[in-house]
């Protein structure tokens, strides 16, 4: 590696990767996030339901791509961090999103040779009332978006999720949004695949969303070569 | 003091028969023989005042500061060891900086006094070491607003609205009593600290001083911690200067306040 560059094929033999379709949206009442369910070591599926969005703190989540190992230690050390500093103020004030992408963010880039990791930091803000999103890609840079996509299959979304998201969408509106979005990344890229899954942070709490592939991104009924007699 | 030459005091960090810690409450004496140092809390804003005692003509005056800046937003003064009092500043921007390194967001007060009092602590625990000879008065702005603590060498630290230390704390609390705190404006504030100090040095009257004065305000510095403007300092000296001719008749009224120690 030449220090600018950063080889993101470096993954060890048999190590676990997550080929991965991710994205989180804010909008009116805070964020979702969304991921496919795919994990695989070389062309075999390690794991068809797996869960990419995890809890870091009450209601900042991360979405996580690359390999599955890192992307678990740097949870766990955010998620350390965290608990550290709203611990010595007495529990008195929530975690921020702002802190918490932080803190993935100094790790990722400290350790930008040793990792394979990207991440879409994203929750709801207890002060600041609202939904925000950060992106960090491999090489441990940090992005504060309206929405962020991620992952090998997000190259096959950009064009459709730049046309189609709006500020302030409604709940309903941004969860068919996500849906028919990793739909797409699930249907053209070999690495993504499964379920899709959606965790809804807003002021009300947290709650979980699963699709399955025949109601998303299976081929619709018409375009399916009919069955001989 | 019974205690002493019972060998208890000998060593830090052995507790005597009746659970007293003799070096830590030494190191108190330390404070209590320094020049009166005061840091107040307004409604908009902190004012520190110290009474820099002037050991020698030849020192360049309005040198020597014995007010210090942790961060941009956070002041620090103490009395008692002028060296203990640069070393805990040392380390409290060190504290300050890895907060910031990891966090992105500069340290609140309470998470500096917090860390500042468990470093003075751990100097009370070990034979190797001695405690710290001072007091330190930390105080600053963020994101909650305005907050003030003062750090003894046991380590103990408590939030305060105003707090007086050194020679003079007596009286000088009791004049920052009378203030009805933190109902006051960083204005008026600086003007009573320099008369609380000039009031406290009586206790100084040998020595030569001078007034030092810092503050911090949202409106007046940004949030920053900075040394109170020359006109400002000017004002409030004059303030003091014309007060104390007025108080020299109530001079046995301090006196009673001190015998009541």
């Amino acid at each position: 590696m030449n220090g600018v560059s950063v080889d993101i094929n470096h993954l060890k033999k048999g190590e676990v990767n997550l080929g991965t379709s991710i994205m989180a949206v804010t909008f009116k009442d805070g964020v979702i996030l969304g991921a496919d369910s795919r994990t695989t070591t070389g062309a075999y599926i390690a794991n068809r339901v797996t869960d990419k969005l995890t809890q870091v703190y009450d209601k900042i989540w991360c979405c996580r791509s690359g390999s599955a190992a890192d992307t678990q230690a740097i949870t766990d050390i955010v998620r350390s961090y965290l608990t550290y500093q709203v611990g010595s103020d007495n529990f008195e004030r929530p975690a921020s999103v702002n802190v918490a992408a932080s803190i993935f963010q100094e790790l990722c880039y400290n350790n930008k040779d040793n990792l394979t990791a990207g991440i879409i930091c994203a929750g709801y803000d207890e002060e600041k009332q609202q939904g925000e999103v950060y992106s960090i890609p491999i090489g441990g840079s940090i992005h504060k978006q309206d929405f962020a996509i991620a992952g090998s299959g997000s190259g096959f979304i950009y064009g459709y999720c730049n046309e189609n998201f709006r500020k302030n969408m409604t709940r309903d509106e941004t969860v068919n949004f996500i849906r028919k979005s990793l739909g797409q990344a699930i249907k053209w890229d070999g690495s993504s695949g499964g379920v899709i899954r959606m965790i809804v942070l807003t002021k009300a709490g947290i709650e979980r969303l699963i699709f399955y592939p025949e109601e998303t991104y299976l081929v619709p009924k018409e375009f399916e070569i009919p069955q001989a007699a | 003091m019974t205690s002493i030459g019972t060998g208890y005091d000998l060593s830090n960090s052995i507790f005597s028969p009746d659970g007293r810690n003799f070096q830590v409450e030494y190191a108190a004496k330390a404070v209590e023989n320094a020049g009166t140092s005061i840091g107040i809390k307004c409604e908009d804003g902190i004012v520190f005042a110290t009474e820099k005692l002037v050991s020698s003509k030849l020192l360049v005056s309005g040198a020597n500061k014995r007010i210090q800046t942790i961060d941009r937003h956070i002041g620090v003064v103490s009395s008692g060891l002028v060296p203990d009092g640069r070393h805990i500043v040392n380390r409290g921007r060190q504290e300050s900086k890895s907060y910031k390194g990891i966090f992105k967001q500069p340290i609140s007060i309470p998470q500096i006094a917090s860390r500042l009092g468990n470093y003075v602590q751990v100097y009370t625990t070990a034979n190797s070491v001695r405690p710290f000879g001072i007091s330190t008065i930390v105080g600053g702005h963020d994101s909650q607003g305005y907050h003030l603590y003062m750090i003894e060498p046991s380590g103990v630290y408590w939030g305060y609205q105003g707090i007086a230390v050194g020679k003079g704390r007596q009286s000088a609390k009791s004049e920052l009593e009378k203030l009805k705190l933190p109902g006051i404006k960083v204005k008026d504030a600086i003007k009573e600290a320099a008369k609380i100090i000039y009031t406290a040095h009586e206790d100084f009257k040998d020595k030569d001083f001078e007034l030092e004065m810092s503050w911090i305000s949202e409106e007046f510095t940004n949030g920053r911690h900075e040394f109170v403007p020359e006109d400002l300092l000017a004002e409030a000296k004059k303030y003091a200067e014309e007060d104390e001719d007025e108080d020299d008749e109530d001079d046995e009224d301090d006196e009673d306040e001190e015998m009541a120690e």
